[in-house]
């Protein structure tokens, strides 16, 4: 019987049944951040259990760490160097590879390890932190656990995961120019809603995916937990090899050989069947921007807020959403001021995103009254920009240029936006108080956030100089140079 | 682990949907490296009239008298959605919430619950609606009482619903179970597997060597 990609990873991890639709799962590569994988280290520690094999598990510095230059371990979030002390100490006695707060190679654990080519193509990858499902972008299966789960998975190298079905989610066409893998994102679940993929693992797959670059890739993953799903994923292809092949933690010479002829037969094959299967056209979309409080209220930046009918959203919910966001039904989005404008997190903080965002900003100035954020995602990123004058672009501009982490995406670093400011993001959550308590948070594609900027309104990057479509050149360009080990 | 038979209990009504963990516990509220001394930092952005403060406000509905002793949530939909943070069923747990019943969970919540006591009941919106509106009724006494071993969700006025949970879970939280303990005990089948992996995959078995140095 034709098998999905879903079904090849998972039976090539299970170590056996458990009854049921529950199997033990191998694990071939964890993930842990100062926030959620301190207290598993920590509490495994305590129970008197090793981590059984240290040489996959690796460690980062983002959820906590500040992102202002000249950072140390002290930051703003109550009680947090505790957090960045002691993930170093209960990591350095486990024996695992820690980028920590001054490493070269720190960063967004989810910028970092596709990076460094920590997750491959059909490994099984777990991190305590929801957009895990970022990483099924190179064909991997990844998904987001809590921190008990973490301590499983380092204490036995598995998992007992509940069998997941499965949704093929197909994007056709050709996205226009200025219209990215965040704009599918948000059409998707705007669409199909924040509960869509519960229940399943999603394969993203057609023409228009097969088009976006790894980094895209990535970012069209990164929201599979918005949509509810157990992970996303995409099948590996020849850019997908390109892409990791040379990166330092890649296979080398005849490992890599052998591990390029596994990773081909890790595709869907033809006549599979999904559980479920969504087709959405692309060639009519236009870049999209959220009006509420969650990312299924998107509507095209050239929309109006919708009627409670239009919304998909029960009444509570909605005049809930308009109450706190500051709207009116049928308010133009386009029209709305903006207090401050982020470019930044593991959803948008690549450096194909940043090079898009610096077309944009080239030879203009970000409005007068409009504090703009960029933080790249890993101080890799953040050195190829420097590399290439970005950081000249943005800083010109009006922005500031961040050491790397999550930053204000959330409380990472202790940092907030204001109560009622309204947040042009390049984010993935528009929560209430997510990017601090009552700011008004708008999430969109980082072209549409340095058009915001410029404009000190929510704004259409198209028609501005300097846009490029997403599976462009400077995608090609980033994946050549960016990252090396 | 806890472990969960029978619980009848006052049942408090959160029924929004989309509720996400940031809401649970706010991310100020996670002060060390602890599973625990989370609970007075449940719902923090709601519970207390000021951000960071402890000055209880009176309309929340676990600050009225009524829901005092509340040890069952009803929620929406896509329940515990957004961060992973384990931190928001600790502080659940903490707070003496044992169950949590709505038509869906966000995945990585609902697991959560699992590993650590709290009984996550899938029920539909229509009849969580229902429930919530005979709670309100008069909570001190209209308690809901769940049963996993019989797996229904029942009322002293009669209702019953009965709810799916996979034998696994269930096991766990009947049981009161240590899963690491349970699945050490496979570990020759474990060690099989790897050997014949790393045959298979000898890329995916780093050596220190190329990070350490």
């Amino acid at each position: 019987m034709p098998r999905t990609l879903f079904d090849k990873l998972w039976a090539q991890h299970e170590v056996m049944s458990l009854g049921g639709s529950v199997s033990l799962i191998a694990i071939d590569r964890i993930f842990l951040h100062e926030r959620t994988g301190s207290v598993a280290l920590k509490s495994l520690q305590e129970a008197g259990r090793a981590v059984v094999d240290p040489g996959r598990v690796f460690c980062t510095m983002d959820h906590i760490v500040d992102t202002l230059p000249g950072r140390g371990d002290e930051t703003r979030v109550p009680g947090g160097k505790a957090f960045i002390v002691e993930t170093r100490e209960a990591a350095a006695e486990a024996g695992i590879r820690v980028f920590d707060v001054r490493d070269p190679q720190q960063g967004i654990v989810h910028v970092i390890s596709p990076e460094l080519a920590i997750v491959l193509p059909g490994a099984t990858v777990v991190c305590p932190d929801s957009h895990t499902c970022t990483q099924g972008a190179v064909g991997a299966l990844a998904w987001g656990i809590g921190s008990t789960e973490a301590e499983h998975a380092l204490a036995t190298g598995t998992l007992r995961v509940d069998r997941p079905k499965t949704m093929r989610v197909r994007f056709e066409g050709r996205l226009a120019p200025g219209v990215t893998a965040k704009d599918l994102t948000l059409a998707l679940i705007s669409r199909h809603g924040s509960v869509g993929g519960n229940g399943y693992a999603v394969e993203y797959a057609g023409s228009a995916v097969r088009d976006l670059d790894i980094e895209a890739r990535l970012t069209l993953c990164n929201m599979a937990t918005e949509f509810s799903a157990f992970t996303g994923m995409i099948a590996p292809d020849q850019k997908t090899f390109d892409y990791l092949q040379g990166r330092q933690y890649a296979p080398k010479g005849e490992d890599w050989e052998r591990a390029v002829a596994h990773w081909r037969t890790l595709v869907t094959e033809e006549g599979a069947s999904f559980d479920q299967e969504i087709v959405i056209e692309v060639g009519e979309l236009a870049p999209m921007i959220t009006w509420g409080t969650s990312p299924q209220h998107a509507v095209p930046v050239t929309g109006v807020v919708p009627s409670l009918e239009a919304s998909g959203t029960p009444r509570e919910a909605y005049d809930r959403a308009l109450q706190y966001m500051g709207l009116e039904s049928g308010q133009p989005l386009a029209e709305l001021k903006i207090g401050a404008a982020f470019i930044g997190s593991c959803t948008n903080s690549r450096i194909s995103d940043l090079r898009r965002a610096a077309s944009i900003l080239k030879g203009r100035k970000v409005a007068e009254g409009v504090r703009a954020i960029c933080v790249p995602g890993s101080m890799t990123v953040k050195r190829q920009a420097e590399a290439e004058g970005l950081d000249q672009v943005f800083r010109d501009a009006g922005f500031e240029w961040r050491e790397s982490g999550c930053s204000m995406c959330f409380f990472a670093g202790g940092e907030s936006f204001g109560a009622r400011e309204r947040v042009v993001s390049s984010t993935n959550r528009n929560f209430e108080s997510r990017q601090g308590p009552e700011t008004r948070t708008h999430i969109a594609s980082p072209e549409t956030v340095a058009a915001s900027a410029i404009a000190g309104h929510l704004a259409d990057v198209r028609g501005l100089a300097g846009v490029t479509p997403a599976t462009g050149a400077a995608g090609a360009a980033a994946n050549a140079t960016a990252g090396r080990g | 682990m806890e472990k969960f038979d029978t619980l009848t209990a006052v049942a408090a009504p959160l029924l929004r949907d989309n509720l996400d963990t940031d809401a649970i516990i706010p991310s100020r509220e996670m002060k060390s490296v602890s599973k625990t001394g989370l609970s007075a930092g449940l719902f923090a952005g709601w519970r207390y009239t000021a951000i960071g403060g402890r000055e209880l406000n009176p309309n929340f509905v676990l600050n009225k008298p009524q829901f005092g002793g509340t040890r069952i949530i009803l929620g929406g939909s896509n329940f515990g959605c957004g961060s992973s943070r384990e931190h928001a069923v600790w502080a659940l747990h903490e707070y003496g919430i044992r169950a949590v019943i709505a038509p869906s969970f966000a995945p990585i919540f609902f697991g959560n619950c699992i590993r650590n006591g709290v009984v996550p009941v899938r029920m539909p919106a229509a009849k969580v609606a229902a429930l919530a509106a005979w709670v309100e009724q008069d909570p001190a006494t209209h308690r809901v009482t769940v049963d996993l071993t019989a797996q229904s969700v029942s009322t002293s006025a009669g209702d019953m619903h009965r709810f799916e949970l996979d034998d696994e879970p269930r096991a766990m939280l009947l049981e009161g179970l240590d899963a690491i303990d349970l699945t050490l005990k496979q570990r020759p089948a474990i060690a099989a597997f790897r050997e014949r992996d790393r045959r298979e995959r000898p890329w995916i078995y780093l050596d220190k060597a190329q990070w350490t140095s």
